[in-house]
């Protein structure tokens, strides 16, 4: 047994419709002139015509289509409404009901019952509007005739139907949630039978019965009854929360009777949580009109599949996704499914399928849309975001496919080749996808290699309770500390803080022990990062992002850390203490408070006292993770074990060059500027920055000369700020990939302007930037904003085994206007030396311990004759020791030392350096 | 238990530092001694907390910083007026609770013009009474001033949709 989902929606809907059709019928003929009424009424026969025809109810929907047309006529005012004609539609409209009690029944229409009827509304739809009384005249004379074989023959037809009413109605009953209120056509009844004429009683008692099964079991409950005793349960449920904390120190008789309370609370909490429930359905069930129509519209075939609309959600998350769902299949219908030729000449069935899905899963509903159409090109929305300007060619090239396909949820994007009154106009699924977020949703978009596209959507089940991490901050320090931020703000200082994250936001734990910071994470100029399954997730501080703390020392024991998903990125937030997950109420914060954008709400925990739950989106922009930039924080990153060659490389993309590295120590910062903050100055691209002019490089424009410079760049721009003392450039890539540790060697040189060579660096070719042609592109900014250029120009041998380094050294003498030269090795050094000229060597060679190679190359010029007088200058790592005050033994031998990272200081120690070897020169001759 | 007719008004009467303060009692919900309070980091400077009242949250404002006046010397705890606020209960914060006066209405008069402009703004008038002035409390003014405080990190850059529909419309 058991009736179809959708056909028991359609009668429950058009029950309810009809209930209040019959009272809007009524009034309509005391007010004729009504409009709204007729329209309304018009409205709710054609849906109902609309549904019979797909589910194939022959019978209701000849007999809805000639009422249907008889009330045109009267929204047209074609004809007046008569008391005659009044009820010719009453009792066409109880005829309707009559048949869905059958549908209800017996899952059939039953016999055709309604012949004469349909025959009486037709001669009063063709009658013309001059003669409406010879009209009524003709009707009421064949009215009582036709009335009375009609319903003797119901009356005849009625007890075996009647007899089996019953029991199915019963059974049906049972497969009704019964949690939610179902309204019913019966109240509207007797009404029915005041104003229609008498002789139709005896067939309302017959659909009465039917119904009357129905209507019992439920109950209309107002929505404000319903969220009042939703508060009134969460304050329960807090008081619980309280309780059981308290009595847990008491005796065991109060632990008893809170325990069962405890339970009590739950299933309260749980069974009024369930009166706000409404089935998916209730959704659902409007759809297969709308994809008839609109398949209908567009000469498409399709039919639309439902699973698991008995799945449940709060009624308010029900009413918010309503509109997106519907936005959604329309776009299915429009854009996914294609026409029943281009379908077989692919082999398909002529009908397209849109299958609906929803099931609970781990405390969130999912619901799937899919639909087995040709799917989403990603290619092609890359083409038509390009062409719209929503992004850049770069960009489009290295999106991967998966990222590609979520451009359908950027403002302004459509890529219906014409717009049609469906869709097209670009204004769509953004909204989707931002009203599901307001209720706390995702929705994510997945392309089938087979063909079909499925958007998935993930809500919470309820708005008002939810499931909540709770973290802390100052897990132990009540003492110097507290004290010493005292006088700060003045405020008296509570030696714990909670904060609750969103369950919705979380994706995982992560505890990080003190041994593994160090390879963990990292400090790259003020951005903290960390290493997170092969991913550079950016790191926030809790403490610091809402200013309870100034410094975050990450090597004061271990961090545990609490990776959200915060819009499309991932974060981790770094917190002093976890707790446990508990189900929260949320509460508004007052007015005054709200406007900081890092709090949801707030909730009062267990032991009374209010903790604030955590906007992440509000949090991470704070953070300036979020279209904003971090200021640098002092310090050096803590230095790993390192073998002697191996260095920082930061890796990033930029246009069509997939991997590029660059020593991270020549990396000043990395921001995040809106592309609307970049101007144009002098013919060239600069950023506002910190109160000075950024020239700004664009790695992929540079590398490709013939892309178009003025190319209009959207959203976010990834910069790498590169600084020599007081001179900055900036560097627009595309992605910053990771940060790695290691040793490279070219193994091709050259392959483009702007590019040293390639290594492998971390098993995949890498292009090692030459910052020496950067510095070259922006010459002119770097001279005007530098410090004088040297005097005397001399010839510096760069001795240095790491190439990028190197190279880096050159490009950064020889624009202060040095010639250099390379050398790699010891031996390649001293050979240069003997047979070049040279006014200074700089070494960046190992110098720890006496055989160090540093030493031992100057050693060897201080012990050659001829070279003897050449000053040396020994360039220190800067990771080599964390401390800068301790430094290798034999340091003093050398002429002059300088950190390598400290470009102005080296500049100025090499000028001084060549000035005072060719001055020294000059008095010789 | 109105004294006389309509000439005095009722007023709860309280001390913050060394001014004596009025706020009209119907204004008032309720006195209650000091709570736990949980800070809310950010927050406009004159909020002091958050309170459970009777499982409602309710923002302290911290009205000797909204006043002007220095923290209270000590760790002394506070009382709590409550009092109604457009959308919700608010409460202040003061030193201690003084009597609820029935004031003559005529002893009122406008504020004195050498009261420092930050207290200034905060007082509706003066009764000039036997035992001392009191300063009647506007705080509509107070919740006003309290709400649209300089919030120190308010730092709201335009998000990218915005940013991109405002180039759709340039191109």
């Amino acid at each position: 047994m058991g009736l179809q989902e959708e056909i028991r929606d359609f009668l429950i809907e058009s029950m309810e419709s009809l209930a209040n059709l019959d009272r809007e019928i009524v009034q309509l003929e005391q007010n004729p002139a009504d409009t709204r009424l007729i329209a309304s009424a018009f409205r709710a026969v054609h849906t109902i015509k609309g549904t019979s025809g797909f589910f194939g109810f022959e019978t209701l929907g000849a007999l809805t289509h000639v009422t249907e047309n008889v009330l045109s006529q009267v929204r047209d005012g074609k004809r007046a409404l008569t008391p005659e004609l009044v009820s010719l539609i009453l009792s066409a409209l109880d005829e309707v009901k009559a048949l869905l009690a059958a549908i209800e029944a017996t899952g059939q229409e039953g016999e055709d019952r309604s012949a004469e009827l349909r025959v009486r509304l037709e001669q009063a739809a063709s009658a013309s509007e001059i003669a409406p009384v010879s009209t009524t005249v003709q009707v009421s004379a064949e009215a009582p005739p036709g009335r009375k074989s009609g319903f003797q023959s119901l009356r005849s037809k009625r007890p075996p139907a009647a007899a089996t009413g019953p029991e199915d109605g019963g059974a049906l009953l049972t497969t009704l949630p019964d949690a939610s209120p179902r309204p019913f056509a019966t109240a509207a009844g007797p009404e029915t039978g005041d104003a229609a004429v008498t002789a139709s009683k005896g067939r309302q008692e017959v659909r009465v019965e039917g119904a009357a099964q129905l209507a019992d079991s439920t109950i209309r409950v107002d929505v404000g009854l319903l969220n009042r005793l939703m508060n009134l349960v969460g304050e329960l449920v807090l008081a619980r929360n309280q309780l059981l904390q308290d009595a847990s120190a008491h005796s065991t008789s109060l632990q008893q009777t809170s325990q069962r309370l405890n339970l009590i609370t739950s299933e309260l909490q749980e069974g009024v949580m369930k009166t706000r429930m409404q089935p998916i359905g209730v959704v659902w069930h409007k759809l297969p009109r709308v994809v008839r129509d609109l398949a209908a519209q567009c000469g498409k075939k399709v039919r639309i599949e439902m699973d698991g609309a008995e799945t449940e959600l709060d009624k308010t998350i029900i009413e918010a996704i309503k509109d997106p769902l519907t936005h959604i299949v329309r776009n299915c219908c429009d854009h996914g499914i294609e026409t029943p030729e281009q379908r077989l000449s692919l082999g398909k069935r002529a009908e397209g399928v849109i299958q609906l899905r929803a099931y609970h899963e781990g405390g969130v509903v999912n619901i799937e849309i899919s639909d087995d159409g040709a799917g989403i090109d990603p290619e092609r929305l890359k083409r038509k975001a390009i062409e719209k300007g929503i992004l850049s060619p770069e960009q489009a090239a290295h999106m991967s496919a998966r990222d590609a396909l979520h451009i359908i949820f950027l403002p302004g994007f459509s890529t219906a080749a014409q717009i049609t009154s469906i869709s097209g106009r670009g204004v769509g699924m953004d909204v989707v996808k931002s009203n599901l977020e307001q209720i706390g949703g995702t929705v994510e978009v997945m392309s089938r290699t087979e063909g079909g596209t499925t958007i998935r959507i993930k809500i919470p089940l309820t708005l008002a309770i939810i499931p909540g991490l709770v973290v802390t901050l100052n897990k132990d320090e009540v003492g110097s500390r507290a004290e010493a931020a005292m006088p700060a703000d003045g405020r008296r200082w509570r030696p714990e803080e909670r904060f609750i994250i969103p369950q919705a936001n979380l994706l995982e734990l992560v505890h990080i022990p003190a041994a593994e910071q160090s390879r963990r994470i990292e400090n790259v100029h003020g951005t903290p990062v960390f290493h997170h399954r092969g991913k550079l997730l950016p790191l926030l501080y809790l403490g610091r992002v809402l200013g309870r703390r100034e410094q975050e020392e990450p090597a004061a024991g271990a961090v545990n850390l609490v990776v959200l998903q915060v819009e499309t990125r991932k974060i981790g937030l770094a917190v002093d203490r976890i707790w446990d997950t508990q189900e929260i109420v949320v509460k508004p914060l007052g007015r005054q408070l709200k406007g900081l954008s890092c709090y949801v709400g707030a909730t009062i925990m267990g032991d009374g006292r209010p903790a604030l739950i955590l906007d992440v989106v509000g949090l991470a922009r704070l953070g300036g993770l979020l279209a904003q930039g971090r200021p640098a924080s002092q310090g050096e990153p803590a230095a790993p074990a390192q073998t002697a060659r191996s260095q920082k490389l930061l890796l990033f993309r930029a246009g069509s060059f997939p991997r590029v590295a660059v020593p991270l120590v020549l990396v000043d910062r990395l921001e995040e500027v809106d592309a609307e903050a970049i101007e144009r100055a002098a013919g060239r691209t600069v950023l506002h920055y910190r109160g000075e002019i950024l020239p700004l490089i664009s790695l992929a424009e540079m590398l490709v000369p013939e892309a178009d410079p003025e190319q209009v760049r959207r959203g976010v721009l990834q910069i790498i700020v590169f600084s020599d003392g007081p001179r900055r450039m900036g560097l627009i890539v595309d992605q910053i990939v990771d940060i790695v540790d290691e040793a490279i060697t070219v193994r091709h040189r050259v392959s483009a302007p702007g590019i040293l060579g390639s290594a492998v660096i971390s098993g995949k070719i890498t292009d090692l930037l030459d910052l020496h042609a950067l510095l070259r592109a922006t010459g002119k900014d770097w001279a005007g904003a530098g410090p004088d250029k040297p005097s005397n120009p001399g010839r510096v041998l760069v001795v240095e085994g790491r190439t990028a380094t190197r190279e880096m050294l050159q490009g950064l003498l020889e624009t202060d206007g040095h010639a250099t030269a390379p050398a790699e090795t010891l031996a390649e050094a001293l050979g240069k030396l003997r047979s070049e000229t040279f006014d200074l060597v700089i070494t960046a060679l190992d110098l720890s311990g006496e055989q160090s190679a540093g030493l031992q190359l100057l050693q060897a010029i201080r012990g050659d004759v001829l070279l003897g007088d050449v000053p040396v200058l020994a360039l220190l790592h800067p990771q080599r020791g964390s401390a800068r005050n301790v430094k290798p033994a034999g340091l003093g031998a050398f002429d002059a030392h300088v950190y390598q990272d400290d470009r102005t200081e080296l500049l100025n120690a090499v000028a001084s350096l060549v000035s005072k070897r060719t001055t020294a020169q000059e008095v010789r001759q | 238990m109105m004294v006389g007719p309509a000439s005095t008004c009722q007023y709860v009467t309280f001390r913050i530092d060394h001014l004596w303060l009025g706020i009209e009692v119907l204004k008032v919900q309720e006195v209650i001694r000091a709570l736990e309070m949980t800070v809310v980091p950010l927050a406009p400077e004159s909020v002091e907390g958050l309170i459970n009242l009777r499982g409602q949250i309710v923002i302290a404002i911290d009205t000797r910083r909204s006043l002007g006046l220095p923290p209270a010397p000590g760790d002394r705890p506070s009382m709590n007026i409550v009092i109604h606020s457009a959308d919700s209960a608010v409460s202040l914060l003061v030193d201690e609770i003084h009597d609820v006066l029935d004031v003559p209405v005529d002893t009122f008069a406008p504020v004195p013009d050498n009261m420092p402009a930050k207290q200034r703004s905060l007082i509706g008038g003066v009764y000039d009474l036997e035992s001392g002035l009191l300063l009647v409390l506007d705080t509509e003014r107070l919740l006003e001033e309290a709400s649209c405080a300089s919030l120190p990190f308010q730092t709201k850059p335009a998000s990218p949709k915005q940013i991109s529909l405002q180039v759709n419309s340039r191109t």
